[in-house]
């Protein structure tokens, strides 16, 4: 589950099967590439050996990874002895998937620079947070998994709720990502939607099945380096072509004006901030901050087990805490990667540069954002280095499958297959089981992509339901980790209520313009209409936060503590000796370095304020 | 027991693709140029990606003769 599949970004991942489709649902994806599509791009021998070369050295590591996989552990955890650098960029690119990329670049365009909030707000504190407060509790608990420490902590059903519930979540999303890259495919180079569904998945599979969780990590690296060296020149041509950073305050400002904006609205992050209606993104300060930079971004961050699981498998406790703090350093640098291309896209399809590169128009007349970065690619690159960037994001698409299919046959296999239906099951049976997971998985990942193709509506209200079930999460483990009253009946409950909350605040408001019920107001009385459905999307975590916050602490006054102490000890603040940094020098310390990064990310929102 | 060094094959990758894009730069025509605001940017990027791979593998030399073979050492550039 990718941060860009909760609320946060519905205004990007969700629309970006509509939106490529051109319409608002039910298209086949064997449906005629729309009159408003771009010209397929046609590949020369030299893009497709670099692509060639790329997936030999993905299969190339899941078969040299097979000897190492011996016990569950190297399968499921890479028996924790991944390098802290190496599991922090992992923890990064877990999350950077094509369709954070394409989504991210399409709200540049969209939003401006106000799209930095996703990171330098959204992204940066959280990370500092679970690396300085909440790591010691998951990788000192030695649990396995995230559902199997709310079972430590809690009860088993705390666990199986959130167990069934993720690994429901991750099976879809990886369906997902299969469905927008084969449908991206067809669209951008005319290849078949079923032929790059089958491959995909057969090469996810083998090297997955063959690696388990370290030939993910290691391609997600892999990854990392290969979106910076795909989209840095990118990013360099279209600067250049838009007349560098002025030139392109300069053509944005005129953008702004013509939407009914101040001029500087889309390249000022917080200046038009003050009132929904001043910016383009519909959302005032404290939804921005509480909705985002709290409570989803924490939700995330904090407690989603798909990045969660490349900390849990670092060396050692220390390489465990920097691990976020390794992933926040470049994390605060991607805005210039992911969201300048939209905002150079924006500017020049409104006054043309050296060259004419310009956004294609959707039916509705509006502009089709989730293109920029396929448009770009075929603008800018000749051959050679064009295949170095649509391999970078058909790379990015299947990390974003395996992410999902490592955290799925992992929560499948300890805390369902395990935990309820062969508890006796020894470690080989559970390593051949992971691998099981991984082959059932990924059929019904591609069978996810299949139906997303058929009905479309109907992943897009999965996912919104995911999305209630993320949102009040957070509090379940603020609670848990740093309050030893808090008792399982109280998680639990604080749970549902926080699930039932999020779902009656959608179903009693409605984004500006709402067209159908998917969107919010199925209760059948609006009570409040939001600016954007980014706002909406914003107040509801905070609502499901709450009624979870407040659930948990009332029931847990009225409830008996059922686990001892001795039980809690590790899994709770006030219970687990502090983690000793002696002998480390103070800048190698998690307070310190967190300190740098926050510094850091202030700096870069005072520059763009 | 410990995985090999990810920044061997990182390193291999980078100086096969970068080598790739320095070929591609080399049979670059006009045509091919024009895309490129006027810039052969293969010829620019590929030589980058290489050095980048260099790095890596030299990075890595110390773990690759440490091994010598056997999985049963850590491998020191790994950390």
């Amino acid at each position: 589950m990718r941060f860009s599949a909760s609320w946060a970004a519905a205004s990007t991942k969700l629309p970006l099967r509509n939106c490529l489709q051109g319409r608002a649902g039910g298209a086949s994806c064997h449906a005629e590439v729309p009159p408003f599509s771009m010209k397929p791009i046609h590949l020369e021998p030299i893009d497709l050996a670099i692509l060639v070369v790329y997936f030999a050295f993905v299969l190339g590591i899941g078969f040299v990874l097979k000897r190492y996989m011996r016990t569950s552990s190297d399968f499921f955890l890479s028996g924790r002895l991944i390098p802290t650098w190496v599991a922090g960029l992992a923890f990064l690119s877990a999350n950077l998937g094509a369709q954070e990329v394409i989504g991210m670049a399409a709200s540049g365009a969209k939003y401006g620079i106000m799209t930095s909030h996703f990171y330098w707000v959204g992204a940066i504190p959280a990370m500092v947070f679970v690396a300085i407060f909440m790591m010691p509790f998951y990788y000192g608990s030695k649990a396995r998994s995230v559902p199997e420490y709310l079972k430590l902590r809690f009860d088993e059903k705390t666990r199986a709720l959130n167990a069934v519930s993720f690994a429901v979540m991750t099976v879809f999303s990886s369906g997902i990502s299969m469905y927008a890259m084969a449908l991206l495919l067809n669209l951008i180079l005319g290849w078949d939607f079923s032929v790059s569904v089958w491959l995909s998945a057969i090469i996810v599979l083998l090297y997955i099945s063959l690696g388990g969780l370290t030939s993910a990590i290691y391609n997600e690296v892999m990854q990392f380096f290969l979106i910076i060296a795909g989209f840095a020149p990118l990013v360099f041509l279209g600067l250049r072509d838009v007349g560098g950073w002025s030139g392109l305050q300069a053509r944005l400002a005129e953008v702004s004006v013509a939407q009914g904006f101040a001029p500087g609205a889309l390249t000022h992050s917080w200046q038009y901030m003050g009132s929904a209606s001043a910016n383009p993104m519909g959302v005032e300060w404290l939804a921005m901050l509480m909705g985002l930079g709290f409570v989803l971004s924490f939700g995330y961050w904090c407690t989603d087990f798909l990045v969660m699981q490349r900390a849990m498998a670092a060396e050692s406790m220390a390489s465990a805490r920097r691990t976020p703090l390794v992933a926040a350093v470049p994390k605060m640098l991607f805005p210039f990667l992911v969201i300048l291309p939209g905002m150079i896209a924006m500017a020049l399809t409104q006054r043309h540069g050296v060259s004419e590169l310009s956004l294609p128009a959707k039916p509705d007349g509006s502009l089709n954002y989730d293109l920029v970065i396929p448009l770009m690619l075929r603008h800018y690159f000749p051959p050679g280095i064009l295949g170095l960037g649509l391999t970078a994001l058909m790379a990015s698409f299947m990390s974003g499958m395996a992410g999902n299919v490592t955290a799925f046959n992992t929560v499948w296999t300890y805390d369902i297959y395990h935990a309820y239906l062969r508890p006796k099951a020894s470690d080989s049976a559970l390593l051949w089981m992971g691998r099981m997971a991984t082959v059932v998985g990924i059929a019904i990942s591609v069978a996810a992509a299949y139906f997303a193709a058929h009905f479309n509506n109907i992943m897009d209200l999965l996912q919104l339901v995911f999305a209630f079930v993320n949102a009040p999460l957070f509090a379940t483990f603020l609670l848990g980790m740093f309050w030893r009253r808090t008792t399982g009946h109280a998680a639990f409950a604080g749970l549902i209520s926080g699930i039932l909350a999020a779902a009656v605040h959608h179903g009693l408001t409605q984004p500006h313009g709402a067209s159908s019920l998917v969107k919010g107001g199925w209760l059948g009385h609006v009570v409040k209409v939001y600016p954007s459905e980014m706002a909406q999307n914003f107040w509801t975590a905070i609502f499901a936060w709450s009624v979870c916050f407040g659930v948990t602490i009332l029931i847990s006054l009225v409830t008996r503590q059922l686990k001892t102490d001795e039980e809690l000890t590790g899994l709770v603040s006030s219970l687990t000796p502090r983690t000793t940094e002696e002998g480390v020098v103070w800048y190698q310390r998690p307070a310190a370095i967190g300190a740098a990064v926050l510094a850091l990310a202030l700096i870069l929102n005072i520059i763009f304020w | 027991m410990t995985f090999f060094d990810l920044r061997v094959p990182l390193g291999w990758l980078f100086v096969i693709l970068g080598g790739l894009l320095v070929v591609a730069g080399f049979r670059a025509d006009s045509g091919t140029d024009v895309v490129s605001l006027g810039i052969n940017i293969n010829l620019y990027w590929g030589p980058v990606m290489m050095a980048f791979g260099g790095v890596c593998l030299w990075l890595a030399r110390g773990s690759v003769r440490k091994r010598g073979g056997g999985d049963g050492e850590k491998p020191t550039g790994s950390q």
